[in-house]
């Protein structure tokens, strides 16, 4: 079951994918982030953040409210590069 | 993974301060030799810093021998990696093409082909127009020659980590993350090591603290001269593989390749900033942004579509002549450093871990450990003979 629940539909990361890395002792999100890939998708973690923290609370036995969130990177949503570019320049 | 190592070890023959690549794969080097009680520490966890943050770039191009030999070592090592270790690394070897604007830059590229010819590396030098047939999407005009090499490469460096932490674990190894050293102190030719989790002694510690060594060197009263410098990368949307070779301008440092998950990572050299304390930064900086776009749209105008998703900041660990210092720190026997690669220590470390484990078992050092040994920056030393040309992402 928990192979066919789909947390981060932008890197296809599983319920299972999540369980198997708080299995191996990887326990906190910038931690389950590297080793699942979760959260580095086109959202960026935006949708799916709060359902791994779940998981990962869930798997580990650890208190939701010691879990912090991973690092937010810059740009706040997907921007082209042309428009980081601005107007081609002679 | 590695927090649930708990056992206590208050006498460690070998202490390695940095979890990243070259301290978990220098460990594991180690313990594949036999050697016992060796004990990893670090601040924060695996791929937290350097290791974690740099481009994946893999490559063989280089403009001295020794550098030449030891990345072709470097990549076998690599191409077996995910055999050997059991994780996927997701290695692709599309090659690297550089590329040079002007005939200063492409006479270097020249000359550094020749002597790679030598080494038989397959590198050659093409016309703007056969860059162009391997990257369609390549824009020509700003360019005068380039250089080819089919058999470089990127991997997913992440799991490097943990496949080298695995393996060393599975040989007795104890890894500690989440436990920065506070203070090393001298105990007859003991080491004593404080961290938050209690103290260590080693009978030796090697610091593959990258950008971080300067600090781990003075606990000790050592000095390095090495300098952190703020490297920033960003990865766009995932696209339809389209990019073969990983591509570098070498004069403005641009580099840029497709992953296997189809994101393009990439990163710039922006001007270095004043950082007279030696900080580590680690920020996001909008002009990285905005100078990254120019370059990329300007060799590539196709991707101006392409939305950026996500950038960051790693620290390039920069020596005063660019080349990497190893070895025993002068006036501090015992201790041990692998620091200053300037941004080329991720692909390096297989290599050079597997060296420095020889070296450090006692057997006849690499000559690596003579031309970049510590104590060439010191009064009267010798410097470095060769230096290094293609110093690029």
């Amino acid at each position: 079951m928990s192979r066919k629940v789909i947390l981060c539909r932008c890197e296809d990361v599983t319920l299972a994918d999540v369980q198997r890395a708080v299995k191996l002792g990887y326990a906190d999100l910038e931690e389950v982030k590297r080793y699942t890939g979760f959260g580095t998708g086109p959202c960026q973690g935006k949708e799916c953040l709060r359902e791994v923290a779940c998981a990962v609370a869930q798997a580990s036995g650890r208190d939701p409210a010691t879990l912090a969130p991973f690092t937010s990177r810059p740009p706040l949503s997907p921007t082209a590069l042309g428009v980081l570019a601005g107007p081609a320049r002679k | 993974m590695t927090s649930s190592d708990r056992s206590p070890s208050p006498r460690a023959d070998v202490v390695v301060i940095g979890a990243g690549v070259m301290g978990l794969a220098i460990a594991y080097n180690l313990a594949a030799r036999g050697c016992k009680r060796i004990v990893v520490l670090d601040q924060h966890y695996l791929a937290w810093g350097a290791s974690g943050r740099n481009g994946g770039g893999v490559r063989q191009q280089w403009s001295t021998e020794m550098n030449v030999r030891l990345m072709q070592e470097s990549m076998e090592i690599c191409a077996h990696f995910a055999e050997e270790m059991g994780i996927n690394v997701w290695m692709r070897r599309g090659g690297y093409l550089f590329l040079a604007r002007t005939d200063a830059a492409a006479t270097r590229l020249a000359r550094n082909v020749a002597l790679q010819n030598r080494c038989d590396l397959p590198t050659r030098m093409i016309s703007p127009a056969e860059a162009q047939a391997l990257v369609p999407e390549l824009e020509t005009a700003p360019f005068v020659g380039a250089c080819y090499n089919a058999t470089d490469g990127i991997v997913f460096p992440w799991p490097f980590l943990w496949g080298y932490a695995r393996a060393a674990q599975k040989r007795g190894v104890i890894i500690r993350t989440g436990t920065a050293v506070t203070a090393i102190d001298r105990r007859g030719d003991d080491f004593q090591i404080a961290t938050a989790a209690g103290t260590l002694t080693a009978g030796r510690v090697i610091c593959a603290a990258g950008a971080w060594s300067p600090r781990i060197a003075r606990l000790c009263g050592g000095t390095l001269p090495d300098r952190p410098v703020r490297h920033e990368i960003l990865s766009t949307e995932p696209l339809k593989p389209f990019l073969k070779p990983m591509v570098s301008v070498i004069e403005t440092g641009l580099y840029v390749s497709q992953s296997l998950r189809g994101e393009l990572v990439g990163g710039v050299s922006l001007p270095e900033e004043p950082n007279p304390d030696g900080e580590v930064r680690l920020g996001s900086r909008l002009a990285f942004l905005t100078t990254m776009a120019r370059g990329l749209t300007e060799i590539m105008p196709r991707l101006a579509q392409v939305k950026v998703v996500r950038q960051w900041a790693g620290p390039y660990d920069v020596s005063p002549d660019g080349d990497p210092i190893v070895g025993e720190l002068p006036g501090v026997p015992g201790f041990y450093v692998v620091c200053g690669f300037g941004g080329h220590g991720f692909m390096m470390a297989p290599v050079v871990a597997r060296h420095y484990a020889a070296y450090l078992c006692g057997e006849a050092p690499h000559p690596f450990f003579e031309a970049w040994r510590a104590d060439r920056f010191a009064a009267g030393g010798t410097p470095s003979p060769h230096r290094e040309e293609m110093t690029i992402g």
